[in-house]
């Protein structure tokens, strides 16, 4: 067809990992969308067979140099369940402590060097910074508190090396943690500016109508545990998560894209379907700040998920500074078990949305099974569909102005496509 | 040192980021710099680096990063003309200087999928292998690490912007814990531990949090990993526990791949 026109963004910038985007045209049609991820397979589950489970959240933690916690978190819940470890509360609130270091590192990233950049027509943060030093500078600030939180509990911020079933191999000092509050009190403050600023920004007027899906827990913002609740009024336990949930393969794609079982309908995961579901478990400072900056709730401006991830800082901040502040050193640090045959999964929030885990190990203590879907897997189908919907407020004769604001959608999911790619199965079949 | 005085201000180095199998932690070390992050950006020009900006420049490019190995037939070709393209080519990071986690696959070709046929023929263009970037192409100079430390990135970067050759310490982590003033978490309480052949850089954090030291910077220089092994098999694990150990994020660097396929041998074979 001579109308035929097609779009190509040949590698997506300011998202983690790497991958592409093939739009075909036809006249004023969009007749297809592809988000194509191209990182190679890396097999995750496929050597995690036959490793002992120990090593479970040191090796998943290499999924992604940005979320490593939330691949530990998922990991050591899952396997807890398996083996049938009840762990203290003081463990489970040193587990939400260092997901709030997470959160607080990825989110900052993602606001100021990653997202940002879009609202001012510039290629980076650091481009970003010649016109607002201030605002980049502090949030630079805000991504080192994040940093800072993971090194003092978690030994590092990329691949922490303190986190174990069962619990930590070691409590912090108090001191260790002590040091952090000073910042922290700087750090509430200051996510609640750098709040107020994104809020500011000018958004497209774009809404969709989205499934969106996240955990909820009766008396905490969601992070290691809960229900999974959707908006559309599904609510399960993390156990049903896979008799809702299916993953799929696609040709152009190297992750495979998750859909609802039955109506094989897309959904949304991430902080923006966080606050849609629990905008009431929110701390105060963030809950105030979320009624302050008018964000709608149910919002379904994917555009906005900069402004959830604010209010997600703000929590992640205040949450941390509780937890910072009341902190002794406790004992045991982890829960001792004995190995069982024994099957286990768990859900929790990474800074992207939902991930899920799920294991089965053997009486020596060793993986035979396991599965492991990331966010940006889930939200992968959900984009593309975005994408059919927002072509037609972007085309222009210039090719690559439509490529820039497809870029831009994309990149408001935060997509991590090193950690959607590893998951590619090794389907194997014993040839006896 | 007045390495600074060194510097052209008029032309500053090129700088190109480059991405291959890896989970993106190395290149956000970069990132990670919060404090120095815009000073970096001013001694250097960012001519390609997709997770950091939308401004990509075309090569050659001076100073090139790699992270990530290679296990597909495309990356094999896309290495050597990153290559091309480089003046000075550094890898960063456990899966670029030895192929990293997804190098275990090498092994199960051999121990495992012999028994097995892939059930998706589409995966077929995946290499049996994970290697690392300099089996592929000449590498100036490599950072270990999984994850790679942001100080020494920066040293290397400082280095070589100043027209010199990095320098970093390639002693084990046993000595660091030393310094450290860390009780040795072998001689008190047994855990198997790798920090007399891990090469330093990680600061020695896993023997001061109570947990052995598992080797994500790879191999120290001449690690003697025989008689570590052997000690341990004789006093402390046996060869089933010690085999992961050995055979982890930095499995294929050579002196580990020989340890580890040397105590595979001492194995109890399987029922």
């Amino acid at each position: 067809m001579s109308k035929s026109r097609s779009i190509k963004v040949e590698a997506l910038t300011r998202v983690e990992g790497e991958g592409g985007l093939d739009v075909t045209m036809n006249g004023d049609v969009v007749e297809d969308v592809k988000l194509s991820i191209y990182e190679p397979p890396r097999f995750f589950e496929g050597f995690l067979r036959g490793r002992p489970l120990e090593e479970v959240p040191d090796i998943t933690a290499r999924i992604c140099g940005i979320c490593p916690v939330a691949y530990q978190m998922s990991a050591v819940h899952a396997l807890e369940q398996a083996l049938k470890v009840e762990i203290t509360p003081e463990i489970r609130r040193m587990r939400r402590l260092l997901y709030c270091g997470e959160w607080i590192e990825s989110h900052g990233l993602h606001m100021h060097l990653l997202h940002a950049p879009d609202f001012f027509g510039v290629n980076s943060g650091i481009e970003l910074a010649a016109e607002f030093p201030d605002e980049v500078n502090r949030g630079l600030r805000l991504k080192k508190h994040g940093n800072e939180l993971l090194e003092a509990l978690g030994g590092r911020a990329i691949h922490p090396i303190n986190v174990c079933v069962g619990g930590f191999y070691r409590a912090p000092k108090r001191e260790e943690l002590q040091k952090l509050i000073p910042d922290f009190e700087w750090g509430l403050q200051a996510a609640i500016d750098a709040t107020r600023w994104v809020a500011t920004f000018d958004f497209p007027d774009f809404q969709r109508e989205y499934d969106m899906v996240a955990m909820r827990h009766p008396d905490h913002y969601p992070l290691n545990e809960g229900r999974i609740v959707s908006t559309s009024g599904m609510e399960i336990d993390v156990a049903d998560y896979e008799q809702h949930f299916a993953e799929h393969h696609v040709a152009h794609s190297t992750a495979l894209q998750s859909l609802r079982t039955g109506d094989q309908s897309s959904y949304h995961v991430g902080p923006l379907a966080r606050v849609n579901l629990n905008r009431d478990r929110l701390s105060e400072s963030a809950k105030r700040v979320a009624d302050e900056t008018s964000l709608e709730t149910p919002c379904h401006n994917p555009f906005k998920a900069i402004i959830a991830r604010g209010i997600e800082l703000i929590h992640a901040y205040e949450e941390a500074l509780t937890i910072l502040r009341e902190y002794r050193p406790f004992r045991p640090s982890r829960i001792p078990y004995e190995y069982q045959v024994g099957e286990g999964c768990a859900a929790t929030e990474a800074p992207r949305g939902l991930i899920y885990h799920r294991y089965r190990i053997d009486e020596n203590g060793k993986v035979t099974f396991a599965k492991i879907i990331p966010p940006t897997s889930q939200n992968q189908r959900q984009i593309e569909n975005d994408l059919r919907a927002w072509l037609p407020h972007v085309l222009q004769d210039d090719d690559r102005k439509t490529a820039f604001d497809c870029e831009r959608l994309i990149r408001s999911y935060d997509p991590c496509i090193s950690c959607s790619t590893h998951f590619l199965k090794l389907n194997i079949k014993r040839a006896d | 040192m007045g390495d600074s005085a060194t510097v052209q201000p008029k032309k500053k180095p090129r700088l190109g980021v480059f991405k291959f199998a890896s989970c993106d932690g190395c290149q956000l070390s970069l990132l990670d710099c919060e404090d120095e992050l815009l000073a970096v950006a001013g001694i250097v020009d960012i001519a390609h680096f997709l997770e950091a900006s939308s401004h990509i420049e075309k090569g050659p490019y001076d100073i090139v990063l790699v992270e990530g190995s290679i296990t597909t037939p495309h990356d094999a070709e896309r290495i050597q003309e990153v290559r091309r393209q480089a003046g000075i080519l550094v890898t960063i990071g456990a899966c670029a200087t030895a192929g990293g986690i997804q190098s275990l696959k090498n092994w199960a070709d051999h121990e495992d999928y012999l028994r097995c046929v892939y059930a998706r023929p589409e995966y077929i263009s995946t290499l049996a292998t994970s290697t690392p970037i300099a089996d592929h192409v000449a590498v100036d100079f490599e950072l270990r690490g999984c994850p790679i430390d942001r100080h020494q990135l920066l040293d290397v970067i400082t280095a070589l912007v100043g027209g010199r050759r990095p320098r970093l310490a390639s002693h084990s982590v046993c000595l660091d814990c030393k310094r450290r003033g860390t009780v040795c978490v072998e001689v008190a309480q047994g855990i198997p531990c790798l920090g007399p052949i891990t090469h330093t850089g990680c600061g020695a954090i896993c023997p001061a949090y109570d947990r052995g030291c598992y080797g994500c910077f790879g191999p120290a220089a001449q690690p003697n990993c025989d008689s570590l092994a052997d000690h341990y098999l004789q006093d402390v694990t046996n060869a089933e526990s010690l085999l992961p150990l050995l055979r982890n994020f930095n499995a294929a660097a050579p002196e580990f791949q020989q340890a580890s396929d040397r105590v595979a041998a001492m194995r109890e074979p399987n029922p």
